[in-house]
Order: structure tokens, then C-alpha cells, then sequence
């Protein structure tokens, strides 16, 4: 029996194809699924920019592995119905990030500022003494910071509304 | 939908012109960072166009690779000021400056549109403009007040580039329509907003907005006139595409 839950912990198992240690789910771009028959799933997908070049690949990988567990007729949609911000990353996919050496979004209350940008906090060394080096980053979704304390630079997964 | 239709390319064309000019500083930016950004700015751009050149798809245009890249330059409907070239780092910067801050109030606006396809996509990319304006914010701040030369240099292109952003504010032939079904509130509306927001910016740059008497808006873009530059960036654009269209890259 195929169950709405099953292919939640499915998908936990997709990964972002740029941070290994993130899942599609934990990152929040998983916006809904639905069980249509008995082998027959519907996912949908919202990018967390909309100009990510990897939304097609990553449509692809929550097919592939829809398919490893047996569904046989799979539609994956991306849409803006709800739109991504960063608010939408779980706990999880927030220790997921630093782990992976990015400092985490801050929360955010609906607006960015440039207050929220500067300080971000290391994930080398847990400073706030930091400062944005720039807010675009070797992909859309990150920023990059420089730690005063342990010297080092590192980049941040951008806060968005 | 003619209306909505004028209302999406211009927009659409608007984001993939001046998104392919900000890629052309991809490799040469002033420093690393800077190279960065624009091509960063320049991926934000061409997917929110893209993202409008769907919801024309959706409405019975061509697809958006065609619709993109099969264009002669006659058919753009963007204002002549996204399409003029580079040139250096300065004047970049200014038409960066200009043309975000009216591209951030844009999707504020269509944010709340009754056009609900168009509401959904600018609800998003409302959000992702803010790095752009942040960024064109820090670069005006810092030239405008930096040394002579390039306070000098910044007043000088702002001075050429100015009767050029005027002209994104062109109407279009459905205006009125677009404005009473509560679609966008027209260029005009538009206009105002982002000369309010941003005087006090330039004014804090120490530069200054030329004399209202001799504001000449360059006019045409949206009605399919365009330079020269136009041309030659189509061609440029597209020649990959039209090796092989439809071809799987």
C-alpha cells in the first residue's frame, strides 16, 4: 500500500545535487505529494531561485527514485503555487548545511536587510565577528563572508522572503 | 489577453537583454567579485525571464527557447537603454542601479496583480531582487563618494544613461485596460514610485539626477525600435540555438 508518508521518507533519501548532505525535503522545495491510484504518485517542486539550472535535474532525481520503489506512473511538477523562502529549510536541513560548511540562513520576519546579511555566524567557529564579502556566491542561493576571529573565508546560504 | 501578452514581453525582453549583457562581464569583471555577481545577476535575470516567457507559452506563444532565441531584433519589445552596450564598469553600474530599483518596484506591484500566473511568479522573484538592489546600492554609494574620478565618471553616466531609463516608463497601446483590471498599475504610477526611492539614494552618492527640463525620454524600445546593439546581441544570443533548434544541449 502506497501511503503519502512512504514517499516522504522516499524522498528523504534525494539529495541536493550541489550539497550532498541536504535533502530535497529538509531544503522545503518538496511542496506537495499526492497518491492518485495505486501505483500512481504526484509530486511538486518549487525552486528556491527561480533561475536554479538544476530544477530539471532534480524533477529527474525524485522521479528515478519514485521509480526505485516501484511506482509505476509518476508525474513531478515545478510551479510557484507556493512559492520557496528560506524559512522553509527544517531544523534538520539547517545542521545539514553547516555540516557541510555553510553558515545557515538566518530566520527571517518577511524582510531582508542588510543588518541580516552582515554578522552572519560562522560555521567554522560559531563568531558573529563577520562580515558579507559579497552578497552573490558560486551559486544563486549563497553569499560569501569573511570570519574576523578564525580567519577564514566562508559562504552562507542566502536568507530569502 | 493582448494586453497581458504586450504587458509579459516587454517585462520578458527587458530581463533577457540586460541579462545577456550582464553575462558579458562574466570573466572580465573589475574583481573577482564583481564577476560574480553580474554573472549571478545575469542567471537571476534570463530564469525570470524565462519564467515569463512560460506564462506567454502557456497563453499560446511559442515555447521560451524559441520564443527567445528565434526573435529578429524588430520584434523585442524592450526599452533601448537594457540593449546599449557595456561599455566600462561604470556605466553598468548606473543602468544596474536604474533599471533594479524600477524592476524591484515592478514586482512589488505585480505582486498584488488580479493576473494570478503573474502574481505567483513575481511573489517570488520580489524576494530574489532585493540582493540585486542591495548590490547596486553598495557600488553606487561607494563610486559616488569614492575619489574624483570616480565621482566624475559615475555623474557622467548618469547624466548619458538618464533619457534612456526614462524610456522603460514608455506606455504601452493597453495601458488603460491593463490599470482598470487591476493588472499593473501602469507606468506612469511606476514612474513616481521609483523616482521617490531612488533620489535619496543618489543624493547619499553625492551625485546628482540632471535638471527636469532637460529629461527627453528615449521612446521606441517598446514598440520595436531599437540601436544597432540590438542586432548585433540577438545574433549573438541565439547563434548556438539556431545551430540546431530544438537539439537537447
Amino acid at each position: 500500500m502506497i501511503t503519502e508518508k512512504l514517499i516522504w521518507t522516499a524522498l528523504e533519501t534525494v539529495k541536493d545535487p550541489e550539497i550532498p548532505t541536504l535533502s530535497m525535503v529538509d531544503m522545503g522545495i518538496i511542496t506537495k505529494v499526492e497518491v492518485r491510484g495505486e501505483s500512481n504518485v504526484y509530486v511538486e517542486m518549487t525552486p528556491t531561485f527561480t533561475g536554479c539550472p538544476a530544477i530539471k535535474m532534480m524533477e529527474n532525481m525524485v522521479a528515478e527514485r519514485l521509480k526505485e520503489i516501484g511506482i509505476e506512473t509518476i508525474e513531478v511538477k515545478t510551479t510557484f503555487d507556493t512559492p520557496w523562502n528560506s524559512n522553509k529549510l527544517t531544523e534538520r536541513g539547517l545542521m545539514c548545511l553547516k555540516k557541510h560548511g555553510l553558515a545557515p540562513p538566518p530566520k527571517h520576519q518577511g524582510e531582508i536587510t542588510m543588518e541580516l546579511l552582515e554578522h552572519s555566524i560562522c560555521p567554522h567557529c560559531d563568531s558573529k565577528n563577520t562580515e558579507m564579502k559579497t552578497p552573490f556566491g558560486p551559486t544563486l542561493c549563497r553569499s560569501m563572508h569573511y570570519c574576523n576571529d578564525c580567519l577564514q573565508a566562508f559562504e552562507q546560504f542566502k536568507p530569502v522572503v | 489577453m493582448e494586453h497581458i501578452k504586450e504587458l509579459l514581453y516587454k517585462m520578458a525582453d527587458d530581463l533577457l537583454v540586460l541579462g545577456h549583457r550582464n553575462s558579458e562581464w562574466t570573466g572580465l569583471g573589475p574583481l573577482l567579485e564583481e564577476d560574480i555577481a553580474f554573472s549571478s545577476m545575469a542567471q537571476d535575470k534570463i530564469g525570470h525571464s524565462q519564467a515569463l516567457f512560460q506564462i506567454l507559452h502557456e497563453l499560446g506563444e511559442p515555447e521560451p527557447d524559441t520564443n527567445a532565441f528565434m526573435r529578429e531584433a524588430k520584434l523585442f519589445h524592450n526599452a533601448q537603454f537594457l540593449e546599449l552596450q557595456n561599455d566600462d564598469y561604470d556605466f553598468s553600474t548606473i543602468r544596474h542601479f536604474l533599471f533594479d530599483h524600477a524592476d524591484q518596484l515592478r514586482f512589488d506591484n505585480l505582486a498584488n496583480s488580479s493576473f494570478e500566473p503573474l502574481a505567483k511568479v513575481a511573489r517570488k522573484i520580489k524576494g530574489e531582487l532585493k540582493y540585486h538592489v542591495f548590490h547596486a546600492d553598495i557600488w553606487l554609494n561607494k563610486l559616488g563618494n569614492g575619489n574624483e574620478e570616480s565621482h566624475a565618471r559615475m555623474q557622467t553616466e548618469l547624466n548619458n544613461a538618464w533619457n534612456y531609463a526614462l524610456g522603460m516608463f514608455e506606455k504601452g497601446d493597453y495601458e488603460q485596460q491593463l490599470i482598470t483590471e487591476n493588472i499593473f498599475e501602469g507606468e506612469v504610477s511606476l514612474q513616481s514610485k521609483w523616482l521617490a526611492v531612488i533620489t535619496p539614494i543618489i543624493e547619499k552618492a553625492n551625485l546628482k539626477i540632471p535638471s527636469e527640463k532637460d529629461w527627453e525620454p528615449v521612446l521606441g524600445g517598446r514598440k520595436g525600435y531599437h540601436t544597432e546593439h540590438l542586432d548585433q546581441l540577438v545574433t549573438e544570443m541565439g547563434e548556438v540555438f539556431r545551430i540546431e533548434p530544438g537539439a537537447e544541449w
